[in-house]
């Protein structure tokens, strides 16, 4: 066998095991973009699917986001509404208050710039982007109080824009609900 | 010695001396803001500092290096003179220019935006300005790489083009569009705004402009490590590059995936719906093939130089790496980084892991130990050995070198895996102050402290860089002679003509950057009543 040849041969190996990684790399990708698909179909995790836009300049006049609407409501059906808004440099309500173990939906917008909701031990993410409404399903199985910052710099007083989540037992938050209006941590 | 050291050198200088302010901002941030800093009575000085930091490790110094390195590779591997010096120093002098009208209004406070901008907050117009001509100075780069391709491609039809210099090619074009999402947002966006024309912005759509130039980016900071990966460690180490045709596919795959997945940036966001999001998530883990790809092909080209010097055995071969020699080391350390750091990524991408950390120190952590980390410890080593050829002095303190790169190394991780752990913990990203004193942050402490001296350890690893490079502008003359790159084991006789070009991946680029990005950005772009008002920095 010549020289030549040998080399040759071994650059047919060469390819072989380079196809061989090239495949398994292919395979780990395409496993994983499965993965994604599956849990975001069958599962139903996946980020905020719909968008809907409001109006920053007005959101304290009319709609959704006045003052009088912000806060947890009790649906009919036993879920809870959270409308809560971000603003230079604090969130209102500064604090929200939550039943346990209930389907929530934290509807929320900013009045001014980007801020961010992030409820701390828990996956609870989402930007507040001023003319967008950000919409979050989230369900707490324990009570306590989580603490609730703005993730997005906001600008000088972004540090010290933190707010609360108070998760309570469902019976005390019906009983609070009862009188009817917009609940919050504030009166407790 | 190279033709242009001179060129060379100036890139190089301004980018070092750059990243000193700029490391030293960064060590002084983590420090003012852990438990054993003091409370900064003003939090806006940490906002001007992290403007700085950010503007200058993003836009400047990796622009420098990438540049310098590009015009290495074109006079040595193409081994001919370079086509357009006076336009290479134009561009230069417009990116030392940029960089000081953009680093003034930061200075005065006047533009604490940082350098991802956040409209609608709106900082002074020459700030923006600044920016606008540090991409407009290495547009010029990118135009002068491929000029100096086609005179060479003339003069040698058919001809393989050398692999350091297809893919220095790739890493240009690759920058010259993503910029052009942030180009984009400036310009139509932001720069009216900055300049009294206009006072509403969509900060939505800004954001969906920003994503597009966001991501890619990272991948024009890796090219030149990657380049030093394929061309320059093989040669180094003594070995030869594994596969020669798998290098060519790996740059091509960069340059066409690198671009269409800039929207995992905004799963947490309102404005996009979630097909598209999940269309950039299965184009994100594309991503990870071209660096599985190149994790190979690079460990077989080691172990091709470590058999060579007599390794034996399934993993023995390992020992018989040349360890002592700084290339070796650095190529060592900056697999490690990137194997968490790639890791990280991929939950970053996860269309549903991502909620966990988005916006969390995790991230934080994630993008240094990939760039400031994998990216940056072998942009160390690109200068120590590009240093002799542009000196024409020997570098000598080789137990220095290797100290430098240990303590980058260990400092990286140091800093890193806690900000990662408090990250998991929930603690929010751009904070100027954190009250260790909420029994609920109180836990956190511990963990910032790690990483603070990390920080500290990154500082005076720098410091080393700078000392060394410095001394080695001093040391004995010595002829390094012509500067090579790596040779392949096969060396390319024949290339195939979709391996030696750029056009078709260009194009294709092109095409799915308008699939993944054109419907979102028009959807967003004529929906009515989406402008906000603007809120200018520094006005109230």
């Amino acid at each position: 066998m010549s020289a030549q040849e040998t080399h040759a041969g071994s650059a047919e190996v060469a390819a072989r095991v380079e196809r061989r990684w090239a495949t398994i790399a292919v395979i780990i990708i395409a496993g994983m973009a499965l993965l994604a698909a599956f849990a975001g179909i069958h599962q139903a995790t996946m980020p905020q699917p719909r968008v809907e836009t409001t109006d920053p300049s007005r959101i304290h006049l009319s709609g959704e986001f006045v003052e009088s609407n912000l806060g947890s409501v009790l649906e009919p059906n036993g879920n809870v509404t959270v409308r809560a808004i971000g603003q230079q440099y604090s969130f209102t309500p500064a604090c929200i208050v939550v039943p346990v173990d209930t389907p929530i939906t934290l509807r929320a917008t900013s009045a001014d710039v980007v801020h961010g909701i992030l409820i701390q031990g828990t996956n609870v993410n989402t930007m507040l982007v001023p003319g967008y409404i950000s919409e979050q399903l989230m369900r707490f199985t324990k009570t306590g109080d989580y603490l609730m910052p703005c993730q997005e710099f906001c600008s000088f007083g972004h540090e010290g824009m933190w707010g609360k989540v108070k998760v309570i037992d469902r019976t005390d938050f019906a009983t609070r609900a009862k009188a009817g209006g917009r609940l919050s941590c504030v009166g407790q | 010695m190279l033709a242009n050291r001179k060129l060379i050198l100036a890139h190089f200088w301004f980018a070092f001396a750059l990243f000193g302010v700029a490391l030293t901002l960064g060590a002084w941030q983590m420090f003012i803001r852990s438990p054993i800093g003091t409370w900064l009575s003003n939090p806006e000085l940490y906002y001007r500092s992290l403007t700085a930091h950010g503007t200058v490790m993003g836009y400047v110094f990796p622009t420098l290096v990438a540049m310098g390195f590009g015009y290495a590779i074109s006079e040595s591997a193409l081994e001919q003179r370079l086509v357009g010096v006076r336009w290479a120093w134009t561009g230069f002098w417009l990116i030392v220019v940029g960089s000081v009208m953009a680093v003034i209004p930061i200075a005065l406070g006047r533009a604490s935006v940082l350098y991802t901008f956040y409209p609608p907050l709106i900082g002074n117009v020459f700030y923006y300005l600044g920016v606008v001509l540090v991409v407009v100075g290495s547009w010029i780069w990118v135009a002068l790489m491929s000029i100096n391709l086609r005179v060479w491609r003339r003069a040698h039809p058919g001809a393989p083009v050398p692999l350091a210099m297809f893919a220095n090619v790739a890493g240009s074009y690759l920058w010259a569009w993503t910029a052009v999402g942030a180009a984009l947002e400036l310009l139509l966006q932001i720069i009216p705004v900055a300049a009294g024309l206009k006072n509403t912005i969509d900060a939505g759509l800004a954001r969906i402009f920003f994503s597009w130039t966001l991501h890619a980016i990272v991948y024009f900071w890796l090219m030149p490590t990657y380049i030093a990966y394929y061309t320059i460690v093989p040669r180094a180490i003594g070995g030869r590059v594994y596969s020669d045709t798998m290098a060519r596919i790996s740059f091509i795959l960069f340059l066409v995936v690198a671009m269409p997945i800039g929207m995992h940036h905004t799963f947490a966001d309102p404005q996009v719906g979630a097909g598209f999001k999940f269309i950039h998530s299965a184009f994100t883990a594309l991503v990870a093939l071209p660096t599985l790809l190149t994790v190979f092909t690079i460990c077989a080209s080691v172990e091709i130089a470590a058999r060579l010097r007599g390794g034996r055995g399934l993993f023995g071969w390992i020992r018989a790496l040349p360890w002592d020699n700084p290339m070796m080391l650095a190529l060592a350390f900056s697999f490690v980084m990137l194997g968490f750091g790639g890791a990280g990524g991929l939950i970053n991408m996860s269309y549903q892991l991502d909620a966990s950390i988005h916006n969390t120190q995790w991230i934080t952590g994630h993008f240094h130990l990939i760039f400031g980390g994998a990216i940056v410890i072998i942009y160390f080593a690109i200068a120590y050995d590009l240093w002799p050829h542009l000196t024409g002095r020997e570098l000598i303190d080789m137990r220095l070198i290797r100290t430098q790169l240990w303590l980058w190394f260990i400092g990286m991780i140091v800093t890193t895996f806690p900000w990662h752990w408090v990250g998991i913990l929930g603690m929010p990203r751009r904070m100027a102050y954190f009250d260790f004193g909420d029994p609920a942050i109180a836990p956190q402490a511990l963990s910032v402290i790690l990483s603070v001296i990390g920080g500290f350890i990154l500082l005076t690893s720098g410091i080393l860089f700078l000392v060394i490079l410095a001394r080695g502008m001093r040391a004995p003359q010595a002829d390094a002679g012509a500067y090579r790159f790596a040779l392949a084991v096969h060396q390319p006789t024949i290339v195939p003509v979709a391996l030696n070009t750029h056009a078709l991946w260009v194009a294709l680029m092109i095409v799915l950057t308008i699939t993944n990005y054109g419907y979102p950005i028009l959807n967003l772009a004529t929906s009515a009543g989406t402008s906000v008002p603007a809120v200018y920095v520094g006005a109230q």
